[in-house]
C-alpha cells in the first residue's frame, strides 16, 4: 500500500507538471484528490490494513494529499503569473506615440504680464481702480494741471467726441475720479485702455495698454516714490535690476522723473537695444503736483503723494521678444498659441 | 534743440567728453537725446592746392590737375570746370570718406591715374548756406585762411559738436544757447557769462518813424521795436553761419541770420519788416478781422478770423503774430530800413493759431510754452549790437516799448522743512539756498524770488524740484511707503479672473481687438436700418472711418479677429474676449460701458452644442446655474433656428448661436462660425457666491431610465422640467441621452430618453418608492402630451 501511494505521489507530481492551464489542474485535482479520485480510493482500502499498519500508513496518505495540495496551489499560481504576463505583453503600448490633443486656451500676452504687474501691486498693497474709457475733458486734462491750449496736450493726440469729451489718453483720470471720492490713504494702480490718434504700424497703435499708480497719504515722499518704484522694478525684471531716476516734466507731477533700468543687453555700456544710451526707460512718475491733489479737494500741506505711469505694450513686446505691435491686435491664432 | 558747443563756451567752459557731457545735463534735468560731431563721416579730406591742369588725352571734358597736398603733390583727374592754378581745394585723398558712407579710392579715369578727389561743397555736406561765395555745381574753391595739407574740416571750421536736447514743455527758456549755458553751469560748478548788449544808435529818432498801438493787451504783454537804417543786406560772417548750420538752420542773409540768430541764443523769436511796407509807418497789433488773409514767407495764402492776432499796419496783417511774417513785408536784398519786432504773446493764442494754420514754426512752439516779458528787451538789444557788429545797418536812435504787464518778480515760500519732508531728505538750508543761488533764484528770509526767465515756477513743489534735481535724484535715499496698506481683490475682479480662467480651461484663447470700428460693420452683420444699436459714440476726428465709430456690440470684432483667423488659414480658433461696448446716454453726457463676454469659435468639432456646452460649463463655474434657455430667432447676426437665449426671470443674460450664413459672408468666414455673447453685469447680479456642503450621500441611488414619445418640435427643456416637477426632491440629477426619430415612430414625434438618478437621504428607496416617483413623473410628461415609449 506504501508502494501505491507513492506511486500516486509520483503519478500527480507528473501530471502536474503537464498541466500547463487552471482547467488541466483542476482535472489533476479531481483525478488524485476527488471523491472518486486516486488518493481516496486507497484511502477506502485503509479498513484491510493492520493496527499497525494503519496509523503510519493513514500519516503518509495525509502527508501525500497535503504535498499535492501545495503543489497544486503553487501551479495554479505559476500559472496565473504566467498568464498575467502574457496577458500584459499582449497589451503593450508604444508609448512614443503622441497623446490625445487638448485644446489649451492661452492668455493675450498683454494679460499675461499686465496680470504679473498687477500681482506685483497687489502685494505691496495696491488695489486695483478702473475708470470710464469715454471721458472728460475735465478728468483726462483740465484736472490734471492741463488747461485746453496747454503744450502738453500736443504730446497726447486726442481723439474727441465733443469739445469736452474725449477717448482718455491716459489712466490718469481714474486717479482723479478715485481721489474725489476716497479720503486719503490711496494706495491705487488704473490699468487700462487709452486712445491717441497715432497711425497704426509697427510700434505704435491708436489704442494701447497703460498702468498708473497713485499714492496719496500723510508724510509720503519722493524717496517713498523711488524706493516704491525700484521693488516694482527689481519684483518685475529681477533682484539685480539697476535703475535711474531721471528729472523730467509731467504737468500734473512736481517734481516729475523718468525711471530707466540698466539695459539688460549690455549692462549700461550702450547698445542697438538701447540705442546707445545704456539704459531703457520704463515709466513716468513724480509727487502728485498740489493743484491736482487741491483739484480733488486733498489738502496739500496735509497730504502728499505719488504717481506714476507706465506703458504696457513696450515692456510686453520687451519681455517677449515681440517686434510689432500691430500682432496683439491682430489675435492670430498662431501668435497667441505662443504664449 | 541742438546745441553747438562751440557757441555754448563762448558762455560756460566744459572739459568733460560728450557723452560724459550728455549724462550729467540729462541727470540734471535737460534730457540730451544724443549728440554727433560735425563732418564726422568726414575722413582723409585736406586742403590741396592746385599747381598744374592739363587736358586729359582722351577726353574733352576731364582734365589732369596735379595737386599739393601738403606732404605730396598727387594727380587728381576731374571734370570741373571751375579750376584756375593757385585755387585752394578740399582734397579727398585715397581712402578717404565723404558723407553718405562714400569712399574714396585711388583709380583710372580714361586710362589716367587719379590719386584722389577734388570736392564740391554737396560732396562734403555743406550748402551754399555755409558758404556763400563757392558755387553749387563745381569744386568748393576756398577762400579760407589755411594751407596744403591742414585737415578740412579744421581748415572751413567744420568741426563743431552737436548736443540734441529733448527739452520739455516747461521750459522754454532752455530752449536757447543761454539757457542751456546757465544749465551747464549749474551741473558743473562753472561760471556763467551773461551777456549785456550794447546799442550804438546813429542818430534819428525811431518816434518820428514809428508808432505801435497794442489794441489785444491780453495777448500781447510786450511789443518792442527799434528801426534799423542804411540796411546793407549781406552774407553773414562765417562764425555767424557755423553756429546757425550747427544749431539746424539755414544761413540766408545777415538781417535774417541776425533775427535767427538772437532766437537760438536768447529763445526768443525775433522779427524784421521791411519798413517800406509798413504802412504809414504804423503797427497795430490786433486781433485779425474775419475774412482777412495774408501771404506767409513760404509763400502760402492764409485765412485769418478774429481769434488770432496779427501784426498790422494801417491797411492789413503783416504778420501772424508770434508764428510767421507776411512774405509781402519780408527782407529782401533791396531793403533799405527794418523795424525788428521784439514781443511776447499769449502762449496759448500762439498755439491755437499756428494749428489752425497747420503750421508750427520755431517761434511758435517758442511762444506757446510761455516766454517771459522781460525777455523782449535784451533780445532786441542783442540783434541791435549784433547789426553794429556785423555792418550791417545803422540803429535809429530810441526804442518802442508797449509794455502792458506786471513786472514785480515772482515770488515763492522758501521752507526747507517742508522741501525735506516732502523729498524724504536732509539737505541744509544752506545747501538749498546754494542750489538756488546757482539757479539766480534770491532767498531772502523765507522768500524765494523767482528768476524772470523761470516762467515754469509758481509752487514751493516747483522749487522742491529744483533743489532735488540739482542735489541729484539718485542721491535722494529709497524708502518704503509708511502705514499699512491692506490691498484686496473685489468680487467683480474676482469674478471677472473666473471667468477668464473658466474660459482658458476650456479651451478658448483669449484676444484683445480695437474698441473702435467702422460703421459699415454694422451693415455687415445684418443689423437692421433702424436698430437702436447704430446710435454710437462717434469720434470726431478720427484716424479713418474703419475706427470712427465706438462699438455698441463686440460681435464685429470677434468676427473679424475670426476672420482674420479663417483667412491665416488656422484650420480652427476657439477665442474669448471681456470686451467693452459704449452705449450712448444723452447729450453731454458720457455713454455707458458695458462688458460682454463674447466667445467665437469655429472649426472641426466645433457646432451649436460644443459652444453651448462651454457656455453652461463658464455659468456653471461662475454659480449661475438658475437660468432659462429659449429659441431666438429673432437675433438679426444669427442663425434663426440655431441660436437660444438665455435668460434669468426677465432678464436678458445673455445668446449663443451659429453665426447667419450671410452674416459669415459678409466677414468672408467660409466655414460654420459660432458665437456666444453673455453680459457681465447681468451675470455677475444673478450668480449665487455663497458656496454650501452638503453631506456625501449615505445611501444608494436607484438609477431609471425613461423614453417618451412627444411632438417633434417640443423643446426637450420642458420635458426635462417637467420631470424634475414630477420627480420632486428625490431627483438627483437627471440627463438627456437619446433623441430619436424615425422608423418606429410616428411622424411628427420624437422619443426622447432620459436616465434619471434618483436617491433619498433619509433611507435606501424601495420599488415601491420610486414606482411612485415614476408615476408623477409620466404624469407631467403626459401634460406636456408626450407618452411612454412601450
Amino acid at each position: 500500500m506504501k508502494q501505491q501511494l507513492e506511486a500516486i505521489k509520483a503519478a500527480a507530481d507528473e501530471a502536474l507538471r503537464a498541466a500547463d492551464s487552471n482547467q488541466l489542474i483542476e482535472s489533476v485535482r479531481v483525478r488524485f484528490l476527488g471523491k472518486k479520485g486516486e488518493l481516496t480510493a486507497i484511502l477506502k482500502q485503509m479498513g484491510s490494513l493492520s493496527p499497525e499498519e494503519r496509523p503510519l500508513i493513514g500519516q503518509l496518505a495525509n502527508q501525500i494529499r497535503a504535498d499535492i495540495e501545495r503543489e497544486i496551489a503553487e501551479r495554479t499560481a505559476e500559472i496565473s503569473a504566467a498568464e498575467s504576463s502574457r496577458k500584459l505583453a499582449a497589451e503593450k503600448l508604444d508609448v512614443t506615440m503622441p497623446g490625445t490633443k487638448h485644446p489649451l486656451g492661452k492668455k493675450h500676452p498683454l494679460e499675461i504680464v499686465l496680470d504679473e504687474v498687477k500681482e506685483i501691486f497687489l502685494g505691496m498693497g495696491f488695489e486695483v481702480a478702473t475708470g470710464p474709457e469715454v471721458e472728460y475733458d475735465y478728468y483726462n486734462f483740465e484736472a490734471l494741471n492741463i488747461p485746453k491750449n496747454h503744450p502738453a496736450r500736443d504730446t497726447q493726440d486726442t481723439f474727441y467726441i465733443t469739445p469736452n469729451i474725449l477717448l482718455r489718453t491716459q489712466t490718469s483720470p481714474v486717479q482723479v475720479r478715485v481721489m474725489e471720492k476716497q479720503k486719503p490713504p490711496i494706495r491705487i494702480i488704473s490699468p487700462g485702455r487709452v486712445y491717441r490718434s497715432d497711425a497704426v504700424d509697427a510700434t505704435h497703435s491708436p489704442v494701447f495698454h497703460q498702468i498708473e499708480g497713485l499714492v496719496v497719504d500723510k508724510g509720503v515722499t519722493m524717496g517713498d516714490l523711488k524706493g516704491t518704484l525700484a521693488e516694482f522694478a527689481k519684483r518685475l525684471y529681477g533682484e539685480d535690476a539697476v535703475v535711474r531716476f531721471r528729472p523730467h516734466h509731467f504737468p500734473f507731477t512736481e517734481p516729475s522723473a523718468e525711471m530707466d533700468t540698466m539695459c539688460f543687453a549690455c549692462g549700461g555700456k550702450g547698445c542697438r537695444l538701447c540705442k546707445g544710451e545704456g539704459w531703457i526707460e520704463i515709466l513716468g512718475c513724480g509727487m502728485v503736483h498740489p493743484k491736482v491733489l487741491s483739484n480733488c479737494g486733498i489738502d496739500p500741506e496735509e497730504y502728499s503723494g505719488f504717481a506714476f505711469g507706465l506703458g504696457l505694450e513696450r515692456i510686453v513686446m520687451r519681455r517677449f521678444g515681440i517686434d510689432d505691435l500691430r500682432l496683439f491686435y491682430e489675435n492670430d491664432q498662431r501668435f497667441l498659441n505662443q504664449f | 534743440m541742438d546745441l553747438s558747443m562751440k557757441w555754448l563756451h563762448e558762455f560756460t567752459a566744459t572739459s568733460v567728453s560728450p557723452r560724459e557731457y550728455s549724462e550729467a545735463l540729462t541727470m540734471s534735468g535737460s534730457k540730451v537725446e544724443g549728440y554727433s560731431f560735425e563732418g564726422e563721416e568726414i575722413s582723409k579730406v585736406v586742403v590741396g592746392r592746385v599747381d598744374e591742369i592739363v587736358k586729359h588725352p582722351d577726353s574733352d571734358h576731364l582734365v589732369i590737375c596735379q595737386v599739393y597736398v601738403g606732404s605730396e603733390t598727387i594727380q587728381i583727374v576731374t571734370g570741373a570746370q571751375n579750376l584756375t592754378v593757385g585755387d585752394l581745394v578740399p582734397v579727398a585723398l585715397d581712402g578717404s570718406t565723404l558723407p553718405g558712407g562714400i569712399k574714396i579710392k585711388k583709380g583710372k579715369l580714361r586710362g589716367v591715374a587719379s590719386c584722389g578727389m577734388m570736392c564740391s561743397l554737396g560732396e562734403l555736406g555743406l550748402t551754399l548756406g555755409d558758404f556763400p561765395y563757392a558755387i553749387e555745381d563745381g569744386i568748393f574753391v576756398l577762400q579760407e585762411n589755411c594751407k596744403p595739407g591742414d585737415d578740412i574740416k579744421e581748415a572751413i571750421g567744420y568741426n563743431d559738436t552737436v548736443v540734441e536736447f529733448e527739452i520739455t514743455s516747461n521750459r522754454a527758456d532752455c530752449l536757447s544757447v543761454l539757457g542751456l549755458a546757465r544749465e551747464t553751469a549749474v551741473t558743473f560748478g562753472g561760471s556763467l557769462t551773461d551777456p549785456q548788449p550794447v546799442v550804438t544808435e546813429h542818430g534819428g529818432n525811431i518816434n518820428d518813424m514809428l508808432k505801435v498801438s497794442v489794441t489785444a493787451t491780453d495777448l500781447c504783454s510786450r511789443y518792442m521795436a527799434r528801426v534799423v537804417q542804411n540796411i546793407r543786406v549781406a552774407p553773414s560772417p562765417r562764425w555767424m553761419r557755423e553756429r546757425l548750420r550747427a544749431s539746424g538752420v539755414r544761413p540766408i542773409n545777415n538781417i535774417v541770420d541776425i533775427t535767427n540768430y538772437v532766437m537760438l541764443e536768447y529763445g526768443q523769436p525775433m522779427h524784421a519788416f521791411d519798413y517800406r511796407f509798413v504802412k504809414d509807418g504804423q503797427i497795430e497789433v490786433r486781433r485779425a478781422r474775419d475774412g482777412e488773409a495774408i501771404t506767409t514767407l513760404d509763400g502760402n495764402e492764409r485765412k485769418l478770423n478774429d481769434r488770432m492776432l496779427v501784426i498790422a499796419d494801417t491797411e492789413k496783417p503783416i504778420a501772424v503774430a508770434g508764428v510767421m511774417g507776411g512774405e509781402y513785408s519780408g527782407i529782401m536784398d533791396d531793403t533799405t530800413t527794418i523795424v525788428f519786432e521784439s514781443a511776447c504773446f499769449d502762449g496759448a493764442s500762439v498755439r491755437t493759431t499756428a494749428k489752425a494754420l497747420g503750421m508750427r514754426t520755431d517761434a511758435s512752439s517758442r511762444y506757446e510754452k510761455g516766454l517771459p516779458p522781460k525777455l523782449c528787451k535784451a533780445a532786441l538789444e542783442r540783434a541791435c549790437e549784433l547789426i553794429t557788429l556785423l555792418d550791417a545797418g545803422d540803429v535809429v536812435c530810441g526804442q518802442i516799448d508797449e509794455a502792458h504787464f506786471d513786472s514785480t518778480p515772482k515770488t515763492v515760500k522758501f521752507d526747507p522743512e517742508w522741501t525735506n519732508r516732502f523729498l524724504g531728505t536732509d539737505i541744509s538750508r544752506e545747501d538749498m539756498t546754494d542750489i538756488l543761488s546757482r539757479l539766480q533764484f534770491t532767498v531772502d528770509g523765507d522768500t524765494v524770488t523767482v528768476p524772470y526767465f523761470r516762467t515754469d515756477i509758481e509752487h514751493k513743489a516747483d522749487i522742491a524740484e529744483e533743489i532735488a534735481r540739482i542735489y541729484g535724484y539718485n542721491n535722494i535715499a529709497e524708502s518704503c511707503i509708511r502705514g499699512s496698506a491692506s490691498a484686496k481683490v473685489t468680487d467683480e475682479q474676482k469674478f471677472e479672473r473666473t471667468v477668464g480662467s473658466t474660459l482658458l480651461a476650456l479651451g478658448y484663447s483669449q484676444i484683445i481687438t480695437y474698441s473702435f470700428i467702422s460703421p459699415k460693420l454694422y451693415d455687415k452683420v445684418n443689423m437692421p436700418e433702424d436698430d437702436s444699436g447704430r446710435r454710437s459714440v462717434v469720434i470726431s476726428n478720427p484716424l479713418g472711418e474703419d475706427t470712427s465709430i465706438m462699438r455698441t456690440t463686440a460681435l464685429p470684432s470677434m468676427l473679424l479677429t475670426l476672420a482674420t483667423n479663417y483667412n491665416n488659414r488656422n484650420k480652427s480658433a476657439a477665442l474669448y474676449e471681456i470686451a467693452t461696448e459704449y452705449i450712448p446716454q444723452g447729450d453731454g453726457q458720457l455713454p455707458i460701458e458695458r462688458k460682454k463676454i463674447m466667445l467665437g469659435a469655429y472649426g472641426d468639432g466645433v457646432d451649436f452644442f460644443t459652444v453651448k456646452g462651454s457656455v453652461e460649463a463658464l455659468l456653471k463655474q461662475l454659480g449661475v446655474e438658475e437660468y432659462d434657455v429659449a429659441a431666438d430667432a429673432d437675433e438679426y447676426a444669427y442663425h434663426p433656428g440655431r441660436t437660444a437665449k438665455l435668460t434669468v426671470g426677465d432678464k436678458l443674460i445673455g445668446i449663443v448661436g451659429e453665426i447667419h450664413p450671410s452674416v459669415a459672408d459678409n466677414f468672408e468666414i467660409g466655414t460654420k462660425t459660432y458665437t456666444a455673447e453673455l453680459y457681465v453685469d447681468e451675470l455677475y447680479a444673478v450668480r449665487s457666491a455663497d458656496r454650501h456642503f452638503s453631506p456625501l450621500p449615505k445611501f444608494p441611488s436607484v438609477t431609471r431610465d425613461i423614453a417618451v414619445i412627444c411632438d417633434i418640435d417640443l423643446p426637450v427643456l420642458s420635458l426635462e422640467k417637467a420631470i424634475r416637477t414630477g420627480a420632486g426632491a428625490l431627483l438627483e440629477s437627471i440627463e438627456l441621452f437619446d433623441v430619436y426619430t424615425g422608423a418606429q415612430i410616428p411622424s411628427g414625434k420624437k422619443s426622447v430618453a432620459y436616465a434619471m438618478t434618483l436617491r433619498s437621504d433619509s433611507g435606501t428607496l424601495n420599488d415601491k418608492q420610486s414606482e411612485k416617483v415614476m408615476k408623477k413623473i409620466i404624469a407631467e410628461a403626459q401634460k406636456l402630451g408626450a407618452q411612454l415609449r412601450s
